[in-house]
């Protein structure tokens, strides 16, 4: 059967990793490149660069180093950051991208996932929802958590599903950065409402915390990337951890 | 020379470039001169199967493949391109293949309960059902990375090896020297890799 996946999310400004100090044995923790090499050897599922420059000049740099980790490293490589036309799809697919996230540039033009879809095909759409809690409900967020778009996430979730997302990111802005789990309250009720693969995000600071996510079955995946960045959690052990424990994963 | 065959369909990126990690010399070729003098081909291919179909017989490439198969060169088919080496497929429609595998490709929906996802899209093992040459590198339980919603039916006797999905997904099939891989061996890390020099040495 499927294994669940365990997903590293590199942050990259200008071409060079942000986040990412306490490494021993890499000579340039700041390298997208070293980086991918080094999560690829420790079995890692997959990997997710995220572009948060701002410049053009920036994104070039973006595409170079995704062009080069795409040439060096073998397994599916997502790409997300100011997608927000279908020009942006074509320029990081072309360099070695097979999945691209898109996330404020969906909520600005809900089509964005349809045309996406219908081009490049569902597998390669994953619609990625910032959520918080407002007044007891699951609401949507963007341009970095700092916009509340009024949006329901359970009837985005389901937008995006029906509408050609293969893969929903699931990032909760509650548990994001607490390290005291992933949000399981708020997975299990996008889980229920969908069933495309569900990516979980934010909260993770421990081991159990993946043990409880996938025994609590409210995701495929689970993201993070502070606590594999900083060695708190180290991907092979997590692995060997989650397999012994009976969480059918790749080791 | 591995000859990829560039008809249009999929991101040949990756495949190339991990030929290249490999120390093989590959080119991406529609030109039927250069694809008669390449050693072996790949067929790859992501999408519809009935434009890829299309597309394969508007430019002759059908028939250069069909000769290159009868003439025992190496193919290797992966994803759509393994799909398109069989009869049929019943994706949207009724299309016509290669012919070059026994089988017919059908949906995976509706042949396994409806809670499992589709499309079939992760890492999963390789259960080996037939020792072949291109499985030298590899082992009984190693994962390779699937993304698709239609699969091979049919074609037991040329398995080589399936991945369990509910169904026994035939993920790896072979006759003679016509192979097809379902998976991505270029997304499927240090195992992907090992398949693909086992087919660049056949």
């Amino acid at each position: 059967m499927i294994a669940k996946r365990i997903i590293p999310c590199l942050d990259v400004r200008d071409g060079r990793v942000v986040k990412g100090v306490r490494f021993e044995g890499i000579r340039d923790v700041a390298s997208p490149v070293e980086m991918a090499h080094f999560y690829n050897d420790a079995g890692a599922d997959e990997l997710v660069f995220y572009d948060i420059t701002a410049s053009s000049e920036g994104r070039k740099l973006f595409t170079d180093v995704l062009k080069q980790v795409a040439s060096e490293v073998f397994i599916p490589l997502t790409v997300g950051g100011g997608i927000n036309t279908l020009e942006d799809f074509e320029r990081v697919l072309r360099c070695g991208a097979d999945k691209v996230s898109v996330n404020s540039g969906a909520v600005n033009d809900p089509s964005l996932i349809e045309r996406a879809a219908h081009k490049y095909g569902d597998q390669c759409v994953v619609l990625s929802m910032d959520i918080k809690r407002v007044d007891g409900r699951f609401r949507v967020f963007k341009n970095g958590n700092r916009v509340d778009t009024g949006l329901d996430a359970l009837e985005w979730a389901k937008y995006g599903e029906d509408h050609g997302a293969g893969e929903l990111v699931v990032n909760s802005i509650d548990t994001d950065g607490v390290k005291q789990g992933f949000d399981l309250e708020m997975l299990a009720a996008i889980q229920a409402r969908v069933r495309i693969p569900v990516i979980a995000s934010g909260g993770a600071g421990r081991k159990e915390d993946f043990l409880a996510l996938f025994e609590a079955g409210v995701a495929d995946a689970g993201l993070a990337a502070s606590i594999f960045h900083f060695r708190e959690v180290a991907i092979s052990d997590l692995k060997h951890y989650l397999s012994e424990n009976g969480v059918h994963v790749r080791v | 020379m591995i000859a990829i065959i560039d008809y249009g369909c999929g991101n040949l990126f990756s495949l190339s470039s991990s030929l290249t990690s490999l120390g093989e010399h590959w080119q991406i070729t529609a030109d039927k001169n250069e694809l008669e003098q390449a050693d072996k081909l790949i067929l790859p291919g992501v999408g519809a199967f009935g434009d890829a179909a299309d597309k394969l017989h508007k430019t002759g490439l059908d028939a250069v493949l069909k000769e290159a198969a009868g003439a025992g060169k190496p193919i290797l088919g992966i994803c759509l391109g393994m799909q398109l080496l069989f009869e049929q497929s019943h994706e949207y429609g009724e299309h016509a293949g290669l012919g070059l595998l026994k089988g017919t490709i059908e949906p995976l929906a509706g042949d396994i309960r409806p809670e499992l996802k589709i499309p079939h899209m992760g890492w999963n093992e390789l259960h080996i059902i037939r020792n072949d040459e291109i499985l030298r590198r590899n082992q009984e339980g190693d994962s390779v990375y699937f993304v698709h919603s239609f699969y091979a039916k049919g074609c037991e006797g040329n398995l080589i090896a399936t991945a369990e999905y509910d169904a026994a997904v035939p993920a790896l099939v072979g006759k003679d020297n016509v192979y097809g891989a379902q998976f991505h061996p270029e997304k499927s890390g240090r195992v992907g890799l090992n398949l693909l020099k086992s087919f660049a040495e056949l």
